[in-house]
């Protein structure tokens, strides 16, 4: 009886400290990014670091992107074709693959492969910085470190993750084209006119936004992470890791809440 | 160069105290430092010597107790007043502490972002301070291609590129070669009296603190517990004093 009830408390403390740590983070968290908020608008700008971030973020993310989308577009196309053919709505495959992937599919994994590389890099990069004194340093000689290393990573991500989206969009869809050209006879010029003629505004804004959403949580995560780091080196692996993690949740619940406004606003 | 102790203090700290939970680590740590002097603080590790410092440079609040830098409060200045103040103190970290992603050269311009200077100006104050540290052909390199010894003395570089009144240095030849430390504590000789900068220097390393010292602190138990040149230190019977110099 008594064991039972021992075992019991127990668990109840560690319920109550898991969320006691859980809603910690949330709001360490949400201090970082009113400390983002209020250093943004406020002098020196650091627009050389801002314009190095961007094309570390967006120049050195294009190949990794592109693939992903070509290889979207192609294996989203070869799998649904069947199933159209099947009703006879081959012919719907432009609008279909365009407005899913658009407004859907292109903007999420494309920000969960970013995650994975920027998110993850940031983290580690300023982990690393953390443990090493670097961010000490940069202090100590006057200069913001929060500024210069987090305000501009969180620009640079909230700016090149729409941008990396968009390509990201327009590979897939070529890819999709490809698939349709060599297997069903469809021009490149016919599939896009069908392309444009089914994608509209209410398409393409809500997915416009929400990916700059999506780079601002990716950069945010990161940093806080990273920005946060203790224990060393092994504290660099799980900043690394965490941001991952952590970034990845948060696009699924900013999709979510989204697609929730879009409707409201749209009525998808 | 003799250090004056008629202008008063350059850097006073004062009944400083700090604990980390049941952990007093400082207890009242009192010092002064002087113009031209070098004054290095010994004590054990984890006696509170990285606390102190990172207090007297902003990078962690005290519990009590007081931080004066040239005669200035560091608690009762604005954040803009204390950045201009640090770019009176030269710091040099343990681990180096070289910006990765920067070159040499972009290691030693970084303090120097917020100071208006030209590239002509700045890449004369690089060359300068090359110079000082004999590294003058490093200028292009990333810090992974540096040795240890190079790093640090990169490290000291970017330190005194502003022309610092004080340096501070944290174990300065901690991990290098008996030659490669020695070569790093004739530098610091060789910048006191060319830069005329006071120093406040913290080592375990006895033969450091014999060659540098113009005095000497111990601390043991979070406070000064002895005080005193190397001589007199060396020469002290008590035993946890005799500690330091087996």
């Amino acid at each position: 009886m008594m064991s039972k009830m021992l075992k019991r408390m127990i668990t109840s403390i560690q319920i109550q400290n898991t969320l006691k740590s859980f809603f910690t983070e949330i709001g360490e968290l949400s201090y970082f990014a009113g400390r983002f908020f209020k250093e943004v608008f406020t002098r020196p700008f650091e627009f050389k670091e801002l314009l190095r971030q961007c094309y570390k973020m967006g120049n050195r993310s294009l190949f990794l992107v592109g693939i992903t989308g070509f290889i979207l577009g192609l294996v989203f196309t070869l799998q649904s074709r069947p199933t159209l053919l099947e009703f006879g709505a081959q012919s719907w495959m432009p609008s279909m693959v365009s407005i899913s992937i658009v407004r859907e599919i292109g903007p999420v994994i494309i920000a969960l492969i970013c995650a994975g590389k920027i998110s993850s890099g940031i983290g580690a990069e300023l982990g690393s910085m953390r443990v090493t004194e670097q961010i000490d340093a940069m202090e100590v000689s006057g200069t913001n470190p929060f500024k210069y290393l987090v305000v501009t990573k969180i620009m640079a991500a909230t700016l090149m993750i729409p941008l990396l989206i968009i390509f990201g969009d327009a590979i897939a869809l070529f890819g999709s084209a490809l698939v349709e050209n060599l297997k069903g006879d469809v021009s490149f010029q016919l599939y896009f006119n069908k392309v444009f003629d089914a994608i509209e505004f209410s398409d393409i804004l809500p997915a416009t936004v929400k990916s700059f959403f999506f780079g601002f949580a990716i950069g945010l995560v990161g940093s806080f992470k990273g920005y946060n780091c203790t224990k060393g080196t092994v504290g660099v692996g799980e900043a690394s890791n965490s941001a991952v993690v952590y970034t990845s949740m948060l696009l699924f619940i900013i999709d979510f809440i989204a697609v929730f406004v879009t409707d409201i606003f749209f009525e998808i | 160069m003799e250090p004056s102790k008629n202008i008063g203090p350059i850097l006073r700290i004062k009944d400083l105290k700090k604990s980390f939970g049941d952990n007093h680590v400082l207890n009242g740590f009192t010092l002064e430092l002087f113009e031209g002097e070098n004054l290095v603080l010994m004590g054990k590790s984890g006696s509170g010597k990285s606390v102190m410092i990172r207090c007297l440079v902003g990078l962690m609040q005290p519990d009590e107790g007081s931080l004066e830098i040239m005669g200035k409060d560091i608690s009762k200045l604005e954040q803009k007043e204390f950045n201009e103040l640090r770019t009176q103190l030269g710091f040099l970290f343990q681990g180096s502490a070289l910006y990765d992603s920067m070159t040499v050269r972009e290691n030693l311009e970084f303090p120097m972002r917020q100071q208006n200077k030209t590239e002509e100006e700045s890449l004369k104050l690089v060359l300068e301070a090359l110079d000082s540290v004999g590294l003058r052909d490093a200028i292009d390199l990333m810090p992974e291609e540096l040795s240890g010894g190079m790093k640090r003395r990169i490290a000291l570089a970017r330190a005194i590129i502003l022309k610092p009144k004080i340096i501070i240095y944290d174990e300065p030849t901690t991990g290098l070669d008996p030659i490669t430390a020695k070569e790093i504590i004739q530098l610091m000789r060789n910048i006191q009296q060319n830069y005329k900068t006071s120093s406040l220097i913290i080592t375990h390393d006895v033969d450091c603190a014999r060659v540098i010292s113009n005095r000497m602190i111990l601390l043991i138990d979070g406070i000064n517990y002895a005080e005193g040149t190397f001589e007199e230190l060396s020469v002290n019977k008590d035993e946890k004093i005799q500690a330091f110099f087996k």
